[in-house]
């Protein structure tokens, strides 16, 4: 954070004056802050203290007063059965759930991955002199101004197996052979939600990306222009260094709003294990299939898990949010 | 020399106007086809055409006239509008005391409050289920109202906060030196000069709450209570086989239009308020 930087009008006023302003002021904040607080503790803070609760229970969709604490059960338990077989249960031994982190894990990489790369693409396209940039901010800002829903169903017209458009294109250009079913093959489902969320968020990460490079001054490049540096090299040696900050902070935002992702792939490919993710899986549990309890579990180990990514990320990138390294 | 130095250049230019046009393409394609899918009527939905060949309205017609479509779209409309001004309003007060005030735990809170709207909402989602069923306001827009607050609030705080840290000092000095309160200086001094802001902010809220769907498909059962996100989500035929694409469409293209524009008017607002999120943080 960039504490240092902010503004203390009073502190240049001396003593007394100044020390029972400050007081009075900290005393103004505290109660100005005090609402937020409350409703961020009501609205946050304590429906997931109740959820991690929940994991630790038997509750039930019908049943979720009379929930009695058990424990560890829903993560890991032993079970002895009648014929003296032991089984291992719960979540930590769940394929399905594992499956689903999978799922999540390879999503969330492969799609931040092509966001960053195309991203950057588009960020230094619109960073160049040219006519016609506004047109081209303009269109970029399309995708990511259409609700995910919508945006999913579209795609999911244009992926149609007999209607679909993507198919005719295919076929009149000869990449394809013959039509295919891009969102009820297991094969291709988890390709299409990528390449519909790759669709709509770069934009965003091109836009962030865009900040960092206005932030280059211009005549470093036209030093290294002198020199004969390669653009090649100048990209590598110059551009990348200065926007990394930008960058790295621009793919947390997306990695944390990838490793949740629930909408479009509840939309583009119900009921596929290819893409189902932690967090559809969790709410099937919780709320169509009343493991209630089971799904709490699902979401409370999903918290953990990003939560850990996150601190990993933040201490080996070295992320700081208030605009880097400068 | 001079001459393969121009070739090369031609070629530059051509590739790089040739990229261009594949990103200006490749964005807006899909709602262009959308849009020309929802003005095709009967079969030819199913005749893929590259351009518009026949004008119908009938697709629209049919979703405002029948099912409950106008009043979700209603309730899109009273529920975005309540969330972002109710953040707004606990927003202005936090974001001055997180900018102007130093005091012991600022940059621990506003860590919180980045974390908190980075939050994974299935990770609340049984905990605050009970809560709306408790309350009562289960299956209502205060459901809504009550569970968006979760990402508008924090959202809005934060943007808000890196804005009003940007202020100069200067323009709070004279308002301390006549002895006016936070408060008076928040409402007379910061207010008039935060309409920007807070328009922007607002507006970003907006579009969160607009395109929610998690939330909206697990506190609302009814098709009266529901939001357009997830109307359009369980729009379905009799069956399987019959999904009513050109429907889908014309409702995807009757909540998208307004948000497009208004994204377009707002562009460069929007830019930055997007980024004072993400980089200047």
């Amino acid at each position: 954070m960039a504490t240092d930087v902010m503004a203390t009008p009073v502190a240049a006023t001396g003593g007394k004056i100044k020390s029972e302003l400050m007081q009075q002021r900290v005393r103004a904040a505290r109660w100005f802050l005090l609402p937020m607080l409350i409703a961020l503790a009501v609205v946050a803070g304590w429906p997931l203290l109740r959820s991690i609760y929940f994991s630790f229970t038997d509750a039930s969709l019908n049943n979720i007063d009379g929930a009695e604490w058990i424990g560890f059960g829903n993560y890991f338990r032993v079970q002895q059965l009648a014929s003296g077989a032991v089984r291992y249960r719960g979540l930590l031994v769940d394929a399905d759930w594992w499956n689903a982190v999978w799922n999540t894990l390879r999503f969330a990489a492969t799609s931040v991955f092509f966001e960053a790369v195309l991203g950057m693409v588009v960020a230094l396209v619109l960073n160049a002199e040219f006519k016609g940039r506004g047109i081209v901010r303009a269109a970029i800002l399309i995708p990511w101004a259409i609700p995910t829903i919508v945006s999913a169903k579209m795609w999911s017209w244009m992926l149609n197996d007999q209607f679909g458009i993507l198919n005719d294109l295919g076929l009149r250009l000869g990449l394809l052979s013959q039509k295919v079913a891009w969102t009820a093959t297991a094969e291709t489902a988890m390709q299409a939600v990528l390449v519909v969320d790759i669709w709509k968020t770069t934009p965003f990460m091109a836009l962030l990306i865009l900040a960092g490079l206005q932030m280059v001054p211009k005549d470093i490049y036209e030093a290294a222009e002198i020199d004969g540096v390669h653009p090649i090299k100048q990209f590598f040696r110059i551009t990348l260094p200065l926007v990394r900050p930008a960058l790295m902070v621009a793919i947390i935002f997306r990695l944390l709003d990838a490793l949740r992702i629930f909408d479009l792939i509840y939309v583009l490919t119900p009921n596929s294990s290819a893409t189902k993710t932690m967090s559809v899986l969790a709410r099937e549990n919780l709320f169509d299939f009343d493991k209630f309890a089971y799904g709490s579990a699902m979401s409370t180990l999903l918290f953990l898990i990003i939560a850990i990514l996150t601190i990993v990320y933040i201490w080996l990138g070295k992320v700081r949010f208030d605009g880097g390294d400068r | 020399m001079g001459a393969t130095f121009d070739l090369w250049k031609i070629t530059k230019t051509t590739l790089f106007y040739a990229l261009v046009v594949v990103i200006v393409v490749v964005s807006v394609f899909p709602f262009y086809y959308a849009i020309l899918t929802s003005f095709k009527q009967g079969t030819d939905i199913f005749r893929i055409t590259y351009w518009p060949v026949s004008f119908s309205l009938e697709n629209y017609q049919s979703v405002l006239s029948q099912g409950s479509f106008p009043r979700n779209l209603l309730n899109s409309i009273f529920i975005a509008s309540v969330t972002v001004i109710l953040a707004l309003f606990l927003a202005v007060t936090a974001a001055f005391a997180l900018s102007r005030v130093r005091f012991r735990g600022r940059g621990f809170l506003l860590m919180v409050i980045l974390g908190v709207s980075m939050f994974p909402q299935i990770a609340v989602l049984s905990g605050l289920f009970e809560l709306i069923r408790a309350l009562g306001i289960y299956n209502t827009p205060w459901a809504l109202v009550f569970s968006y607050t979760i990402f508008t609030l924090p959202f809005t705080v934060w943007v808000l906060t890196t804005f009003m840290r940007d202020l100069p000092i200067e323009i709070e000095e004279a308002a301390i030196v006549d002895g006016a309160s936070p408060w008076v200086i928040i409402t007379k001094v910061f207010m008039p000069l935060m309409w920007p802001a807070l328009v922007t902010t607002g507006l970003l809220a907006f579009i969160g709450a607009w395109n929610e769907f998690l939330f909206a498909l697990t506190f609302t059962s009814s098709n009266d209570t529901r939001t357009v996100p997830v109307a359009i989500a369980l729009l379905s035929g009799g069956s399987q086989y019959e999904i009513p694409w050109g429907i889908i469409m014309a409702a995807s293209v009757i909540v998208t239009v307004p948000l497009v524009a208004l994204v377009l008017i707002f562009q460069r607002k929007i830019v930055s308020g997007l980024t004072a999120g993400g980089v200047k943080g």
